[in-house]
């Protein structure tokens, strides 16, 4: 036990101490990861051989990755997508792997291992350019576009990569690890497949697979439910967990890669209104084990080959740095991605990613590259990830200004992202306000606790999420940092108060429009920096006050014009009370002085109403009272 | 020198299908001696602040109106402006005279074409003649009357160029009227304003 404690210590310190030291030097966290195992293992190596067990166990963060990958795949999103994701992605990983491997070849590697490795580096990592668009405000640039459609790309290919690089293993790799299996230990693999015959092996994989997608569609949504309405949110977690851990060891079982069943489970549940809340869930899991398996990439990074094959590996990564590049820039000019965009494009996916590194030790553990090219492999992509920020240095401080002259003189661009509505809460005040938005074509993001609620409002096809906005990392995931706005319509008080607070402290570019219950909750809400409040039943109110007069026999115009004056007065003297509220709100909320401005409000609102101007016309129909009688005498001229 | 201050007043009820008010209002607003009110923007209800309106009158030389020319005449949140806003006692009346002095004109597009808008054209009348009730409300309040600045043809102007040189036109007016430049006696009568601006730029390549 001490002996685990220790190690997990060891880990997390190094962890803790190199990933924001790296995010701060502008290095991003999969390098801070890198890092850390660097310095545990071969600098100072604390660590030793059990990196490798735990390696496998960090590579369970990749099926986790997958999962979010495929949870942020709608198929609808897929389907607009598919010219660039197809085209572009495409391309982009057939040329590569093609142009890699040829070179491979060159270096006299058999025609399987050189393929292998053209694979490998056609990959580019989705965590660190992703994290440095986010960090730059690249993501919505034309070239961060399609970038994000290329790595969208990448991340479905390796699917298909996993499944096809077992087909390429080498036989005298296979025979030679079969006999020192053999010889060492001989436990059998838990399988339900073994010794089934071709036919029923199909069967399974065929079985296994639609049990995910249709128990994913199903059966899925009446669990959430069910688990949603006890209102534990550990037992949430412990679902979420359950099923990519349960799809996890469906998938080993029947022989099939775990992240395959993972990320169609992912897609299938792209659609659910639990959505946000899984992601939420898992997303810290991932981030975790994907660290640790960096950590031990990090940390089994073999010093000597670095040294001894030092230009050879320096040689080998600027190559693939330049083939990636060129290969990028060339699809750029075919797909017309023009002036700083094609330079980001081309720069930010040049290196090779963390799926390299995947790829590898699944190569390496399916025999179909040796270790001992592995391993310089290895060296040679996390070098090129090491170089990415440099690159990105590059395009910031030497390529973005060269064009921002010449993008001067051109006229605005049209802006068609009209920006994300994040509504918190759809009771019947969120409703109202997001059938107005979706019926205008404003994308929103709906929220709300009551799953029994969400379920209603789902079968009227409006998109609602379960979730519970008074956590950020539920904001996080609803996507408040590229949101335009909030608007916070939940029933619980406090809560909309903490949400309002904390959004415009975290994210003080995102406008928040909240409902209030009462004229102190107006002031609270107003105090914890909403931009915009309206009270629940003011508008409706005056509405049907107004109606009353009518039905008293007032002409309906006079009636509307009593209201805005009503309306305008009542708000000129809230200010004026807010000031008050908020001296007050120091000690007791409703002193004698805010009482006293209360009564002011109510008399000045009568005054507004009915007193004469001294031009004898009634302020509210100022404009339309005739001139005095007998005043065009004075026009004689 | 004291230069004029130009107050636009902006009404177009639908300024996302604009393709030619919003260019020239753009622009306007992008100076910084003109205040650039969108009517409709900030009276989506029509509830007019007519202090507001009337001390904002008060701080400017020069008023105008712009607007697409709607059944010879303006969109209704102007004449609803001018029926709130020119009260009795500012605007007109013994003491009513908070405008005099300033100078006013229309800035409109039209739909039809130029030849149209003639005694003997489509429409009988031309564009200076249909906006004799703007012309008369700016004598009854002192202003004086400019002839209005008119784009013709106005749905076809983003398909040819003619945007451009109208765009340049109506930087050319704003200019004048900024630094008071503008010969009053010779433009008094054309029917647009346009005319003498037109002829700015003739003679000028002229000269070359």
């Amino acid at each position: 036990m001490t002996v685990y404690f220790i190690q997990a210590f060891i880990y997390l310190i190094a962890a803790v101490i190199a990933v924001p030291l790296a995010k701060r030097l502008g290095l991003g966290s999969v390098l801070g990861y890198l890092i850390a195992g660097v310095v545990i293992g071969p600098i100072t190596g604390i660590v030793g051989h059990e990196t490798l067990t735990i390696q496998h166990f960090a590579e369970f963060g990749v099926v986790m990755m997958l999962f979010l990958v495929g949870l942020e795949l709608q198929p609808q999103m897929l389907w607009n997508m598919r010219n660039r994701l197809i085209g572009l992605g495409g391309l982009q990983v057939v040329v590569t792997s093609l142009l890699i491997g040829a070179v491979a070849l060159l270096f006299n590697q058999p025609l399987t291992v050189a393929f292998a490795i053209g694979l490998t580096f056609s990959l580019s990592s989705t965590a660190i350019v992703l994290q440095t668009f986010n960090e730059k405000g690249l993501t919505k640039t034309e070239g961060g576009q399609n970038a994000f459609s290329v790595l969208l790309m990448q991340d479905i290919a390796v699917i298909p990569m996993l499944a096809f690089i077992p087909m390429l293993a080498l036989p005298e790799l296979v025979t030679a690890a079969e006999s020192a299996q053999a010889a060492a230990e001989h436990h059998e693999q838990l399988s339900l497949v073994a010794g089934l015959p071709t036919w029923a092996y199909a069967l399974a994989i065929i079985a296994s697979i639609a049990t995910v997608v249709v128990g994913g569609h199903y059966l899925s949504r009446p669990l959430f439910r069910y688990v949603a309405n006890s209102g534990l949110r550990e037992i949430f977690v412990a679902t979420a967990l359950l099923i990519v851990i349960g799809i996890a060891a469906l998938m080993s079982l029947v022989g099939l890669s775990p992240a395959l069943g993972t990320f169609l489970a992912g897609v299938v549940l792209a659609n659910s209104e639990f959505r946000h809340e899984l992601e939420s869930n898992i997303e810290p899991f991932k981030g975790l084990l994907l660290g640790l398996f960096f950590i031990t990439v990090g940390a089994g990074i073999n010093f000597t080959i670095l040294t001894d094959n030092f230009g050879l590996i320096i040689a080998l990564t600027l190559g693939v740095m330049l083939i990636k590049a060129l290969v990028l820039w060339g699809l750029a000019i075919i797909f017309k991605i023009k002036n700083s965009d094609r330079w980001l494009f081309a720069l930010s996916l040049a290196q090779a990613g963390e799926f390299g590194f995947v790829l590898l030790s699944f190569t390496v553990q399916n025999h179909v590259i040796p270790v001992g090219v592995a391993n310089t492999l290895q060296l040679v992509v996390a070098l090129s990830m090491f170089l990415t920020p440099a690159l990105f240095i590059i395009f910031d401080k030497v390529i973005l200004p060269r064009y921002q002259d010449a993008n001067n003189d051109q006229p605005f661009d049209e802006i068609d992202d009209t920006g994300k509505v994040i509504i918190a809460g759809v009771g019947r005040f969120g409703q109202i306000v997001n059938r107005l938005l979706v019926a205008n074509g404003v994308s929103t993001v709906v929220m709300d606790l009551n799953a029994t609620q969400i379920d209603n409002l789902r079968k009227v096809n409006i998109k609602t999420y379960f979730g519970d906005a008074t956590r950020p990392e539920l904001l996080h995931t609803a996507g408040i940092e590229e949101a335009a706005i909030l608007v916070v319509a939940i029933d619980d008080r406090e809560n909309a108060k903490a949400i309002v607070h904390y959004v415009k402290q975290t994210y003080p570019h995102v406008k928040v429009l909240a409902r209030a219950f009462d004229k102190g909750h107006n002031y609270e809400l107003k105090h914890a920096g909403a931009d915009f409040i309206v009270n629940e039943t003011y508008h409706s109110a005056l509405k049907l006050g107004a109606k009353t007069l009518t039905s008293l026999g007032f002409h309906p115009f006079l009636v509307e014009q009593k209201k805005n004056m009503f309306f305008q007065t009542e708000e000129q003297a809230s200010e004026s009370l807010y000031k008050q509220w908020k001296f007050g709100s120091e000690g007791k909320q409703y002193d004698h002085d805010y009482r006293k401005l209360f009564i002011q409000m109510e008399e000045a609102i009568k005054v507004a109403m009915q007193t004469d101007r001294m031009d004898n016309h009634n302020s509210e129909e100022r404009g339309w009272t005739p001139p005095p009688k007998g005043y065009e005498a004075n026009f004689d001229d | 020198m004291n230069k004029n201050k130009i107050l636009l007043l902006f009404a177009h009820p639908s300024p996302h299908r604009s393709e030619v008010n919003l260019p020239l209002f753009n622009y306007a607003k992008s100076l910084d001696y003109v205040t650039a009110v969108d009517l409709y923007a900030e009276y989506p209800t029509y509830n007019i602040d007519i202090d507001k309106e009337q001390s904002r009158l008060n701080q400017h030389d020069v008023i105008i109106f712009q607007f697409p020319f709607y059944w010879y005449s303006s969109p209704s949140i102007l004449k609803e402006w001018q029926d709130l806003v020119l009260e009795y006692g500012y605007a007109y009346g013994s003491k009513g005279t908070a405008l005099h002095g300033k100078k006013f004109i229309c800035a409109i597009s039209a739909g039809g074409k130029e030849q149209a808008y003639h005694a003997d054209g489509f429409n009988h009348f031309t564009v200076r003649e249909l906006l004799q009730p703007f012309e008369q409300t700016a004598n009854l309040t002192g202003m004086h009357y400019l002839p209005p600045f008119a784009l013709f043809s106005s749905r076809s102007a983003s398909l040819t160029n003619k945007l451009g040189s109208h765009l340049e036109q109506w930087q050319q007016l704003l200019e004048l009227l900024n630094t008071g430049n503008l010969n009053i006696t010779s433009v008094n009568n054309l029917i647009t304003i346009n005319q003498h601006l037109s002829t700015t730029i003739n003679s000028s390549s002229v000269e070359e």
